[in-house]
């Protein structure tokens, strides 16, 4: 097996809140390899955003390992920060709050190149303007500010910004769920061009699981801060064993007409993240939930690369 | 199909916004018609004009800057828009009511959510007192699936989905003939919104409840929906039942909206965008407003209104294509 470009072993990230501890991830590990795609899937504070933010050290980890390219990065610091972070970017949720609005396009695009310190004037500006084209920016709109774009448009300048130091790994935080399908499968396929153009890895957060399907090679489903599941996209969807993931998969509204789908209805709140119980924290939702889910969970190897965290994997998928 | 079926008809109507002393043109001439008990999707991007239409059935459109310039609103047969404002009060939260987009915004936030429903419930009921009101309110809590005795409970300690099941129970709180549902669950996650349909779905079998479901989900337009109504630029393109326009979609816009979804059955490398982007509603094109970004554009599409046509199966698509097709069959 090649070295993974990315791994991560055993990473939590806990924050202090009023009345205990939140674990936002919670014992998570996983491997991603040179120029494929991890889609990490799970709904509204499960803990995705926090993964992709904590692997490319926006925010220091509480505990456990991140490595790039075989190489400990989990407790750099200061210069070696400021390589480790040309290698790995990230394009944010939000094209309306992940720019300044006081920046034009090309100061926005520039700002990477001039932190950097490696460029001369002459070449940023060479460098921005090839960068536009690569997103597919008009020219004319270098001296643009953000709120003369639309959606899609700003978008683009924030994958020129992520790309602009070449880096290897690029964090995807729920690129496309602030724009119009329309315009969202114009974001998609650039961001698969420059996956293949440039042989670039990254991770895919995402809530939307036809966006997820399409993208990754493999998926993560997260709930509440842990791993639930993960294995080849194709095997996640075609054979999904985790309760949450079946009940996940169920509910996504089918554009089939003619089929009604058969929607596993789960009862129940979201249990909190502060100071959970041990043993599997959908338990509280789960329709098959017993008396051992309650006790703390492994991850098991169902099949060939396929992992799921849940005690009664082969009882309910017999 | 009788006239006593139809509970609300929309009739050539337009709405323009003033901004920046240039006129917005946000809905242009949209006739819908929705009956009894049914539902209607409206279908479309960002800015296509879907809330705009909601608000003028329920003349809630900002004071100021923004006009009506055209149309009728009929509901059963009264034209809403010729209603005093102390009659139109009476209608609102209870003969219409809407479920608004944003969960997290439509709540007062320092106002306990059981006397947020128990409101709609004291202005319009006949008789009964406030603790009738009361009442009524937990017994809609219980209803959407809230415990009664968090009633006294405000919005922040609720979740994003318990929020929007209030939200629902007042919309619902004084049976409304007609629910204006603006991308309800759009704020929501997939497992939660499946809840949130099926709520709302059982509620409207309840009480005969007809629905006009705002949305850009072409899944939740396909599992909620009677009807379908797909709008680009303020102009209603295509309009059918379900089946019509799920099965034999003729509009190059709506094709090219269910072309851009990524597959959840088959593999592709490439996505199917729709190239370009929507046109600015201070400057709409002359003819199609989708002419711009239509792959099968000519130049009879950029000159006057496209009128609206009849595709074979029998459903409204304003698109010349049609009426040309039909010629070259004969």
């Amino acid at each position: 097996m090649t070295q993974p470009l990315i791994e991560v072993r055993h990473l939590k990230k806990y924050f202090p809140v009023n009345g205990g501890t939140l674990h936002a991830v919670d014992d998570v590990s996983f491997t991603i390899e040179k120029g494929k795609t991890l889609g990490v899937v799970g709904e509204s504070g499960c803990g995705k955003s926090t993964l992709g933010r904590t692997l490319i050290h926006l925010q220091e980890s509480t505990d456990g390992q991140i490595l790039l390219d075989g190489k400990d990065v989990t407790k750099v610091r200061k210069k070696e920060l400021k390589a480790v972070r040309e290698k790995m970017q990230i394009i944010f949720q939000d094209p309306y709050s992940s720019i300044d609005p006081r920046f034009s396009i090309d100061e926005t695009i520039k700002e990477p190149l001039i932190v950097s310190g490696r460029y001369s004037r002459k070449e940023m500006v060479q460098r921005a303007e090839e960068l536009m084209e690569l997103v597919g920016i008009d020219e004319r709109l270098r001296r643009a500010y953000p709120h003369e774009l639309d959606g899609g448009r700003r978008q683009r300048v924030g994958i020129a910004r992520a790309l602009a130091l070449e880096p290897d790994f690029i964090v995807c935080d729920e690129p496309v769920s602030a724009l119009d399908v329309s315009i969202q499968a114009q974001v998609l396929n650039l961001l698969k061009k420059l996956q293949i153009e440039r042989g670039l890895t990254y991770m895919f957060i995402t809530h939307d699981m036809s966006v997820v399907r399409h993208i990754s090679d493999d998926i993560c489903v997260m709930y509440l801060g842990q791993m639930v599941e993960k294995c080849a996209s194709k095997e996640l969807f075609r054979n999904p064993l985790h309760p949450y993931t079946r009940a996940l998969l169920s509910a996504i509204p089918s554009t089939d007409i003619h089929h009604r789908q058969e929607r596993i209805r789960l009862k129940g709140e979201i249990t909190s993240p502060v100071d959970p119980e041990p043993g599997c924290r959908f338990a509280a939702r789960c329709p098959f939930a017993q008396e051992k889910c309650h006790a703390p969970q492994h991850q098991i190897n169902a099949s060939d690369g396929h992992f799921v965290t849940c005690c009664r994997v082969h009882e309910i998928n017999a | 199909m009788t006239e006593s079926n139809v509970l609300l008809e929309i009739k050539d109507l337009s709405v323009e916004y003033l901004s920046d002393g240039k006129t917005v043109h946000a809905v242009n001439g949209v006739d819908l018609c929705l009956k009894r008990g049914r539902t209607l999707g409206l279908v479309g991007e960002t800015g296509a004009g879907k809330t705009s239409i909601c608000r003028s059935i329920l003349r809630i459109l900002p004071d100021v800057g923004a006009e009506i310039t055209s149309g009728e609103i009929l509901m059963e047969g009264k034209d809403l828009l010729h209603l005093k404002e102390e009659e139109m009060q009476k209608i609102r939260g209870k003969n219409i009511s809407m479920i608004f987009q944003d969960p997290m915004t439509a709540l007062n936030p320092v106002e306990r959510v059981g006397d947020q429903i128990a409101e709609v419930i004291e202005l319009h009921q006949e008789q009964g007192n406030h603790e009738d009101a009361v009442r009524r309110a937990k017994e809609m809590l219980e209803i959407v699936g809230i415990p009664g005795e968090r009633y006294y409970d405000y919005p922040h300690q609720f979740s994003g989905g318990m929020k929007q099941r209030v939200v629902i129970a007042i919309a619902l709180a004084c049976s409304p003939q007609l629910l204006l549902a603006d991308e309800p669950t759009t704020a929501l996650d997939v497992t939660i919104q499946a809840q949130v349909l099926d709520l709302i779905e059982d509620l409207q079998k309840q009480y005969e409840t007809s629905m006009l479901l705002v949305t850009h989900d072409m899944g939740v337009v396909a599992q909620v929906c009677d009807e379908v109504a797909v709008i680009y630029a303020g102009t209603i393109v295509e309009y059918g039942t379900k089946e019509q326009i799920f099965d034999h979609p003729s509009h190059p816009y709506t094709i090219g909206l269910f072309g851009a979804i990524p597959s959840m059955s088959e593999d592709e490398m490439w996505l199917h965008p729709i190239d370009g982007m929507p046109p600015d509603p201070t400057d709409l094109p002359a003819g199609c407003p989708f002419s711009p970004r239509c792959p099968y554009a000519s130049e009879a599409c950029r000159k006057d209104r496209i009128q609206p046509a009849v595709t074979p199966d029998g459903h409204m698509c304003r698109c010349i294509r049609i009426e040309q097709s039909k010629k070259g069959e004969h």
